[in-house]
C-alpha cells in the first residue's frame, strides 16, 4: 500500500513554543486516517503545514510522492475546526466561489454542485443567504465546500461537531464513501468513539510529538495486556504462576466473571486448559484495549517504550 | 493570478449589490444637483425677492446724483419729513429709509437708516461706503484737487494671471478655477482613502471574524486574497467615482435644461422690463452691469478651461490609486490583526493622522503651490497624493509629477510588502491581545 502523504521530521517554531518537533506520519492511500491528541497537541499545526497554509521550520512533507506545491492544493479539501462561510451571500454563488478558488472552473463547479444539492436534498438552499440557514444547515454547506472538487486528501477538522445524530450519519456515510472511492481522509478528533468506528490508521500527537502511529490493529496490539475475560460457573482456585487472577466479580445467577494475564510465555490453550479443569467455562474473550483506554494511557505517560515510534 | 481575480471579482459583486452602495451612488448625485438646485434657485430668488428700495432724505443736499442703482437696489429720493416717511415705511418689507443730516460733512455719525425688520450688514456697509466716498470725494475737491484726479485715483485693480506654456506664450490661466479644483480633487481624495480604506478593513476584519479565513486561505495564498481584495476594494471606488461624475453630469444637465436656465433668464428678463419702465437711464446703468457679469461668468469658463482638466483627471485616477493602495494595504493589516472594531481603534489613529495631515497641507499648499512645504509633503508618499492633487491644477512641472509618482509606487509597494507580512500571520491569530511589539515581531516571521 502506497502512502498518498509523508511528513518527514517536520519542526515548527513558533516564539515561544515548538508546536511540532521532528513529527513523522505516514497516511496509506485509500484509509482513513485518525489524527489524535489532546488540545494544544500540534495538531492544527500540522494540517496547516499540509495546507500550505504555513511553511515548517525544518522536515518536509510529500503528497503522492512529490514535495508540497502550490498546485497540490486542488487536490486537498480541508474542513477546519473553527469554520465560517460568508454571512452576507448566497449558498450557491458561495459554494461556486470556493470552488473555483480551487482550480474548478465555473461550468465545472456548476456540475459538481448540482450532483451535491440533489444528494443532500438542499436544492431550495441555492438562493438563500448563508445568516439565513440554522448551523447544522451551514455545516452541510461546508462539508460540500470541502469535498466537491473531488480532492484526493480531505482534512477534516472535528466534522462532527455541530450536527444531529441524523446528521452526523449522513456525514459519516459520506466519508465512507468518498474512502471507497478512493480519496483518503485524515480525520481530526476528540471522540474516540468515531475514531473506533471509522479508522483505519491513527496517529498521536502530544507535546508536539508523534507518540503511536499505526494501523488500528497494531496500535491495540501494542496497548493489549495479555488479559482475558473470562465468564464461568463453580469455583476459581489456583491458577499456576504463568497466569495472574486480576479481579473477580459474582455475575449473578451462578456465574462468575474474572480478570486474567498471562504474564510468562504460556499460551492461551494453556490458560484455556487450566480454566475447563475447573469450571464450566460460559465465553473467553481477550481483552483489546478501547481508543479511549490507549489515549488516555498514552497522553497520561504510561505508555510502553517500545511503543515509541512504531 | 488567477485566483486574484476570483477574490476580486467577489468583493466587486458583493460590494456594489449592496444596497448601501447604491443607495449612495444614487444619493450622492442626486444631493449634488439638488445643492446646485437650491444655488440657481437662491440666485432667481435675490432678483424677485430681494430687490430693495432704498428711500433716501438728503438734508445736506450733497448726494443727490451719488448714489447708483444696480440689480438689487434702487434708491429714490425724498422730500417729506422724516416722521411722514417712517409712517409709510411701516409694512414695506422691501423698503429702507436713509436719513442724511444737513451736517454729515462735520458729523459723518450722524448717519440713520431706518426700516420695518433689521438692516442687513451687507446694505448697511454699501450705504455707509458710499457716503464715506462720497464725503471724501468732497473733501479732497475742497482741499483744491479736481474731479478728474479723484476719478483717476479711484481705479479698480483686477489683476489677470498668465502662465507661460513651453513655447513662452502666455496662456490665460484663473487662479480661482485652480483654488477651486485643486481643493476639490484634494478632499475628493481625502474621502475616498479615508472610507474605502475602512472598507478593506471590515472586510479583512468580516472574514476574520466569520472564520471563513481557514477555509479560504488553505486554497489562496494571504498576500493573493489581500491583494485581491485591495483591488476588488478599489474597482468599487472607481466605479462609484464614475458613476458620480457621470450621474451628476447628467442630472444637472436636465435640471438646468429643464428648470435652471430658463428661469433665470425668465426672471432676468423681468428685471430688466420692470427697471425699463421705471427708468431708462437705469436701464442702461444694468445693461454695463449685467454685461460686466456675462464678463464673470465667460471668464470663470475660461479660467476652467485654462486648467489642464485632462491631467486632473488622469492623475486624479493615479493619485486616488496609489493612495488607497498605500493605505489600504495598512488598514488590511490592521483588520487582520484585531478582532473586534475597538481593538482596531489604537491602530486606526497612527494610519488616520498622516491623511488628515495631508489634507491640512493641502490647505496650506493651495496658497503657496510652489513653496518648500508643498514640494515636500507632495513628494513624500505618505502625504503626496492629497497634496499633489491640490497643486496640480495650478501647474507643476513634470519631473515633481513624476518623482512623485515614484516615490509613491514606492511607497505603495513597501506597506503592502510590509502588511502581508502581518496580515499572513494576523489572519489565523486568535484569543490574543496585539500590540505593536508583536505586529513587528510578526514582520520577521519565517514562512
Amino acid at each position: 500500500m502506497s502512502n498518498i502523504l509523508e511528513a518527514h521530521d517536520i519542526v515548527k517554531q513558533y516564539a515561544t513554543h515548538r508546536a511540532l518537533d521532528g513529527v513523522s506520519v505516514s497516511v496509506p492511500k485509500g484509509t482513513i486516517f485518525g489524527l489524535l491528541g489532546p488540545n494544544g497537541a500540534g495538531k492544527t499545526s500540522l494540517i496547516r503545514i499540509i495546507n500550505q497554509i504555513t511553511a515548517p521550520d525544518e522536515g518536509y512533507v510529500l503528497l503522492g510522492g512529490e514535495r508540497l506545491h502550490p498546485k497540490h492544493i486542488s487536490h486537498i479539501g480541508y474542513l477546519p475546526e473553527e469554520r465560517g462561510l460568508y454571512k452576507k451571500m448566497k449558498v450557491g454563488e458561495q459554494l461556486l466561489y470556493l470552488a473555483q478558488l480551487k482550480g474548478l472552473s465555473e461550468r465545472e463547479a456548476m456540475e459538481k454542485l448540482k450532483i451535491w444539492f440533489k444528494k443532500f436534498d438542499i436544492k431550495t438552499w441555492w438562493a438563500k443567504n448563508v445568516e439565513d440557514l440554522s448551523k447544522g444547515m451551514q455545516q452541510k454547506v461546508q462539508f460540500v465546500a470541502t469535498v466537491m472538487h473531488e480532492p484526493k486528501l480531505i482534512i477534516l477538522d472535528e466534522p462532527f461537531s455541530g450536527f444531529d445524530p441524523i446528521n452526523a450519519n449522513l456525514i459519516k456515510d459520506e466519508i465512507l464513501e468518498l474512502r471507497d472511492k478512493g480519496s483518503t481522509i485524515i480525520f481530526s478528533t476528540h471522540r474516540m468513539e468515531s475514531v473506533e468506528e471509522l479508522c483505519d490508521h491513527i496517529a498521536l500527537i502530544h507535546k508536539s510529538k508523534v507518540i503511536l502511529n499505526g494501523s488500528k490493529k497494531a496500535v491495540k496490539d501494542q496497548f493489549k495486556d495479555n488479559s482475558f475475560e473470562v465468564s464461568y460457573r463453580g469455583e476459581l482456585g489456583d491458577l499456576p504462576s504463568d497466569f495472574e487472577v486480576v479481579s473477580t466479580k459474582d455475575e449473578g445467577e451462578g456465574i462468575s466473571q474474572a480478570n486474567v494475564r498471562i504474564v510468562s510465555d504460556a499460551s492461551v490453550n494453556q490458560l484455556v486448559g487450566h480454566l475447563i479443569s475447573q469450571v464450566e467455562l460460559v465465553s473467553f474473550r481477550e481483552n483489546i484495549p478501547s481508543f479511549n483506554e490507549i489515549f488516555i494511557k498514552a497522553v497520561g505517560g504510561e505508555i510502553p517504550e517500545e511503543a515509541l515510534n512504531l | 493570478m488567477k485566483n486574484i481575480f476570483l477574490v476580486l471579482k467577489r468583493e466587486y459583486l458583493v460590494r456594489v449589490r449592496k444596497k448601501s452602495f447604491i443607495i449612495m451612488t444614487i444619493l450622492t448625485p442626486l444631493l449634488i444637483a439638488a445643492f446646485y438646485g437650491i444655488m440657481v434657485w437662491a440666485a432667481i430668488g435675490s432678483f424677485q425677492n430681494d430687490r430693495k428700495t432704498i428711500q433716501v432724505i438728503d438734508k445736506s443736499g450733497l448726494f443727490k446724483t451719488k448714489f447708483k442703482n444696480d440689480d438689487n437696489t434702487v434708491f429714490e429720493f425724498k422730500d417729506e419729513p422724516l416722521a411722514d416717511a417712517q409712517k409709510k415705511l411701516k409694512g414695506q418689507e422691501q423698503k429702507l429709509l436713509v436719513m442724511i443730516p444737513a451736517d454729515i460733512l462735520e458729523k459723518p455719525s450722524g448717519l440713520q437708516i431706518y426700516s420695518d425688520k433689521s438692516v442687513s450688514p451687507l446694505v448697511k456697509s454699501r450705504i455707509e461706503r458710499n457716503v464715506q466716498q462720497e464725503i471724501r470725494n468732497i473733501k479732497l475737491t475742497k482741499a483744491g484737487i479736481t474731479q478728474q484726479v479723484i476719478e483717476d485715483a479711484n481705479q479698480d485693480v483686477d489683476a489677470q494671471t498668465f502662465n507661460l506654456d513651453e513655447e513662452g506664450k502666455s496662456q490665460s490661466s484663473s487662479t480661482t478655477a485652480a483654488y477651486i479644483a485643486g481643493y476639490a480633487a484634494a478632499f475628493l481624495l481625502y474621502i475616498f482613502i479615508l472610507i474605502y480604506g475602512a472598507g478593506v478593513m471590515q472586510g479583512v476584519m468580516e472574514e476574520k471574524s466569520n472564520r471563513i479565513i481557514e477555509v479560504v486561505i488553505s486554497s489562496v495564498k494571504p498576500y493573493h486574497l489581500m491583494l485581491g481584495k485591495i483591488l476588488g476594494v478599489a474597482a468599487v471606488g472607481l466605479t462609484q467615482f464614475l458613476l458620480w461624475a457621470v450621474l451628476t453630469f447628467g442630472i444637472t444637465t436636465a435640471t438646468q435644461t429643464l428648470f435652471g436656465f430658463n428661469r433665470f433668464t425668465a426672471a432676468q428678463e423681468v428685471v430688466n422690463k420692470q427697471t425699463a419702465q421705471a427708468d431708462p437711464e437705469l436701464k442702461k446703468e444694468m445693461e454695463k452691469q449685467q454685461s460686466g457679469m456675462v464678463k464673470k461668468v465667460n471668464d470663470s469658463i475660461e479660467g476652467l478651461k485654462s486648467l489642464p482638466l485632462t491631467q486632473i483627471l488622469l492623475c486624479f485616477v493615479f493619485y486616488f490609486l496609489g493612495g488607497y493602495l498605500l493605505y489600504s494595504a495598512l488598514y488590511a493589516a490592521i483588520g487582520a490583526s484585531v478582532e473586534n472594531q475597538q481593538e482596531a481603534g489604537q491602530f486606526m489613529f497612527p494610519i488616520m493622522m498622516p491623511i488628515i495631515a495631508a489634507i491640512f497641507f493641502a490647505q496650506l499648499s493651495i496658497n503657496q503651490p510652489d513653496g518648500a512645504l508643498a514640494f515636500w509633503t507632495s513628494m513624500i508618499p505618505f502625504t503626496s497624493p492629497i497634496v499633489m492633487m491640490a497643486r496640480i491644477p495650478f501647474g507643476v512641472p513634470a519631473w515633481e509629477i513624476a518623482l512623485s509618482m515614484v516615490l509613491l509606487v514606492l511607497g505603495f509597494m513597501g506597506t503592502t510588502w510590509l502588511a502581508a507580512r502581518i496580515y499572513r500571520v494576523g489572519i489565523l491569530m486568535y484569543g490574543k491581545k496585539v500590540n505593536y511589539k508583536e505586529l513587528s515581531k510578526w514582520i520577521f516571521y519565517k514562512g
